[in-house]
């Protein structure tokens, strides 16, 4: 893997509230922003820190399911709706399922590359709130190979791709354990939620935490191995980010303080049709964090922080140990000894992760980078954590579908 | 005749109404569900809905769809099974609106009786009126090609009495469900002394595979629930009648109505709840129970004098409530009749002085839908009730009043044989009422 030919940098970032249920002011029954309200809110977020649509060379919009969610596709054109200034500057749409906003910053950061940019609006967003989760089911289930899957697979389609991936990991390593493991995983992400004022767990009181984690699975209504602690909700919400050039942050007027550089980054695609070899291990994301941190030139101990894709409990376990935190089967230890809890040696998911903070889908991999920007560069509010001076980096895991594509970035601090 | 050939053809009478047309919708999905399993054609099973009203038989139609969309979406998980060999069915939109049509292609509405003619199972959920019900039974029964057996749906006439008029020789059982029949849980299940043991075995199973809970009662007019209903209800208004000469009618309607929800944590005021099931059902019922129980005195001229002037309660066909003692605002009581002047009082221009004069609710209070999420409820009713019983304010005064009248009633129940054990009594309000106590307890003691 080759080092960016170029310096990158990450810099004016924005996240919405990750809407649904959890926040108060949630009503499924009333009149709620849509996908053009959230790409707006989040565009010019990013775009007011600067200096407006004018500055900007070019536009990238990560998306999952507009066409079905929203009856919406072509969101590449909604990117001008953000700011006047936008329109006739060449913009696209991409899509990779879950890792959808990953492969916007890819996208933008191979602009940036290119020489063809200097300036890149990111934007990430899904709006899934529209229909039943028993019907948005079926819309996240085109994330798996329709084909050759739905059919036989399950009414919650994702949710019991990864139950079984949880049945495999507890057949091998034992279910009490890991289940706890589950349980704990849950309480980090909503007691850092609770840290964030933008997070879909935001204002949720539950007392004990881990008792509600530890909840029977019940597969009559829902799946065999999860219960719906262990899932990431329904959310509402966008991220944007700007992607920039040594010159486009002279543009833009935003000090080297402010900016994360983008030391490397490893993107990977696994065949959608091939089912994982092996249930207990997310391998396409150990090769992509493999590539990444090859690339920045880094080893797993200069990291001081890390956003991982954990749309389930499960996800989170095999993560940690696709990332190589954790041997195989010892995840469940790693978090029970609390190593990713906030005040742990490496605090994993600050803002809580798509399980706490929420799971926008197609946002959520520029949500990953903007929480990452806010923690480098000491602006992450009540959620900040210390970055330690001998581990100045950071990490981002975007998982698409059952571990099909993946984008890792490694960030640190410009100045 | 097992049980999915008993249900191969039924009919539900009154289909368009409220209890009807729940009846219809459990019986049609159960229907479906029987010929999933079995991987047959659902057609195999035929429910005739009959209505006098063709209107409703419509408005039946629309009410079939939205409920089974609903239930479906529910039961998603084990529809996706059910239809694993249609290989036209691959997401669960296409799934759920293939259980819809297959349902709703069971049900056939008609406004003329000959459709139960050919029927094993006849369900009966016409207006409780005893006259009524055995005309119907007696045509069916003189006409029909089968000997079918009747489920009635009344709530308050005896079994055996049914049975005797009809000429049914046992053939019949009462099968009280509470409205609405899709979401209450309860099913009071009343055998007369003749009632068939086949057809008590069978009504046991088709409630098990409703997933309903069942509580026998004995055949006795009013039964359990209307047993205790009618009583607690008559007591709310004998408590208006004392209290209105010192604080008005209008003023008394309010503080016991409010008395009877918050302080008791009930789900609706008495008198909410007397409009939702509607007056001109409650004096139905109060007429059929009184004439049929001696010296019971359930009888409540202020409930005629209002029927008289116009106020009914009951639901609109899209389920609504229509006005009674209460005037509602969205489904919230907003304003209370006043006799006198024949028009509603809003609320607001007597609820403060109403509440000031009732006092605050003990220290504990919570909502009841709050309560009834609890998990550790019984501790924190221990503990409310406690605080009541130490309380003076002129609420918690009545509130105690209220809940030893709903004991002794409930203990009535026993001493008449009505049920069987406290526990019945306890579950039919926990769950026909949503009660978060049943009312044989020690709270007022």
């Amino acid at each position: 893997m080759a080092e960016n030919r170029r310096k990158v940098y990450m810099a004016a970032g924005y996240q919405t509230i990750s809407m649904g249920t959890g926040r108060k002011e949630f009503n499924p029954k009333k009149p709620r922003p849509g996908l053009e309200e959230y790409i707006r809110e989040a565009g010019q977020g990013t775009l007011r820190q600067i200096g407006g649509g004018a500055n900007v060379d070019e536009g990238v919009i990560g998306n999952f399911m507009a066409a079905r969610f929203n009856k919406q596709g072509h969101l590449a054109a909604l990117i001008p709706s953000v700011d006047e200034n936008l329109r006739w500057k060449p913009c696209c749409r991409v899509e990779g399922a879950c890792a959808s906003g990953g492969l916007g910053l890819i996208t933008a950061v191979k602009s940036v590359l290119a020489g063809t940019a200097d300036v890149v609006l990111t934007i990430g967003v899904e709006v899934q709130n529209t229909v039943k989760a028993v019907y948005g089911a079926d819309y996240l289930a085109l994330a798996g190979w329709f084909r050759g899957e739905r059919k036989k697979g399950h009414s919650y389609f994702f949710p019991a791709l990864f139950s079984d991936r949880a049945g495999c990991y507890f057949q091998a390593f034992g279910r009490e354990k890991t289940r706890r493991a589950f349980a704990r995983w849950y309480r980090n992400a909503v007691e850092n939620a609770r840290l964030c004022d933008t997070a879909q767990e935001y204002h949720n009181t539950a007392e004990d935490l881990e008792a509600l984690g530890l909840t029977e699975p019940n597969p009559r209504t829902f799946v065999d191995h999860l219960n719906v602690y262990d899932c990431s909700k329904v959310s509402d919400g966008a991220a944007a980010i700007a992607v920039v050039s040594q010159e486009g942050l002279d543009r833009i007027g935003v000090a080297a303080s402010s900016a994360v550089e983008i030391l490397g980054w490893g993107q990977v695609e696994a065949d959608l049709t091939v089912p994982p070899a092996d249930f207990t291990r997310l391998e396409t994301t150990a090769r992509a964090v493999k590539k990444a941190l090859e690339s920045a030139r880094i080893t797993l101990d200069e990291i001081g922080t890390i956003e991982c894709h954990d749309c389930f409990t499960i996800s989170g376990l095999l993560s940690v140990e696709a990332i190589g935190l954790a041997k195989k089967g010892q995840g469940a230890d790693y978090i029970l000894e609390g190593n990713t809890s906030r005040t742990g040696p490496m605090p994993v998911n600050t803002t809580g992760g798509l399980i706490g903070w929420g799971h926008p889908t197609g946002g959520t991999g520029v949500r990953q980078a903007v929480t990452l920007w806010q923690q480098l560069t000491g602006t992450a509010g009540r959620s900040q954590i210390r970055i330690p001076s001998e581990r100045p980096h950071a990490l981002s895991v975007n998982m698409g579908g059952n571990d099909k594509t993946v984008v890792a970035i490694v960030y640190r601090r410009a100045a | 005749m097992d049980y999915a050939r008993r249900l191969e053809n039924v009919t539900v009478l009154g289909a368009a109404g409220k209890m009807g047309s729940g009846i219809v919708l459990l019986t049609a999905m159960e229907m479906a569900d029987l010929s999933l399993e079995a991987g047959q054609e659902p057609q195999t099973f035929s429910l005739n809905a009959v209505d006098a009203s063709a209107k409703g038989l419509c408005g039946l139609q629309s009410y079939l769809r939205n409920q089974v969309q609903k239930a479906a979406e529910k039961k998603t998980v084990a529809l996706r099974k059910a239809y694993q060999d249609r290989e036209d069915l691959v997401e669960n939109e296409e799934i759920i609106k293939q259980y819809v049509e297959d349902v709703l292609a069971l049900v056939h509405p008609a406004t003329q009786l000959e459709a139960a003619y050919d029927s094993d199972l006849v369900f009966e959920a016409v207006p409780e009126n005893p006259g009524l019900k055995i005309k119907l039974l007696s045509q069916i029964r003189s006409h029909s090609s089968r000997d079918p057996w009747f489920f009635t749906n009344t709530s308050s006439i005896p079994i055996s009495e049914l049975n005797d008029k009809v000429n049914l020789g046992g053939r019949i059982i009462g099968y009280h469900f509470y409205n609405p029949p899709a979401v209450q849980k309860l099913v009071e299940m009343i055998c007369a002394d003749a009632t068939l043991p086949d057809l008590a075995g069978f009504a046991e199973e088709f409630a098990s595979r409703l997933r309903k809970v069942v509580v026998p009662s004995r055949d006795i007019a009013g039964f359990i629930g209307n047993g205790h209903f009618m009583r607690d209800a008559l007591h709310g208004i004998s408590e208006v009648e004392r209290l209105s000469p010192e604080l008005g009618f209008v003023e008394s309607v309010y503080t016991v109505n409010k008395v009877s929800q918050d302080f008791l944590i009930r789900p609706m005021g008495i008198f909410q709840l007397i409009d939702y099931v509607g007056l001109d059902v409650c004096q139905y019922i109060l007429r059929v129970m009184d004439e049929r129980l001696a010296g019971a005195r359930l009888h409540s001229p202020l409930l005629d004098r209002l029927i008289a002037a116009g106020v009914l309660g009951g639901q609109y066909a899209d389920g609504s409530q229509k006005d009674g003692f209460l005037k509602y605002d969205r489904g919230r009581p907003a304003g209370v009749f006043d006799p006198e002047r024949a028009a509603y009082i809003p609320s607001s221009e007597i609820a403060a002085r109403c509440d000031e004069r009732l006092g605050a609710l003990p220290g504990h209070a919570k909502p009841w839908k709050a309560v009834i999420q609890d998990r550790d409820r019984a501790r924190f009713l221990e503990a409310y009730f406690g605080q009541m019983k130490e309380s003076n304010t002129f609420g918690a005064m009545l509130a105690r009043r209220y809940g030893q009248r709903s004991k002794e009633i409930g203990l009535g129940l026993l001493s008449d044989k009505v049920a069987a054990r406290a526990e019945d009594v306890n579950t039919v309000l926990e769950t026909g009422f949503y009660h978060a106590y049943g009312p044989i307890n020690d709270y007022f003691d």
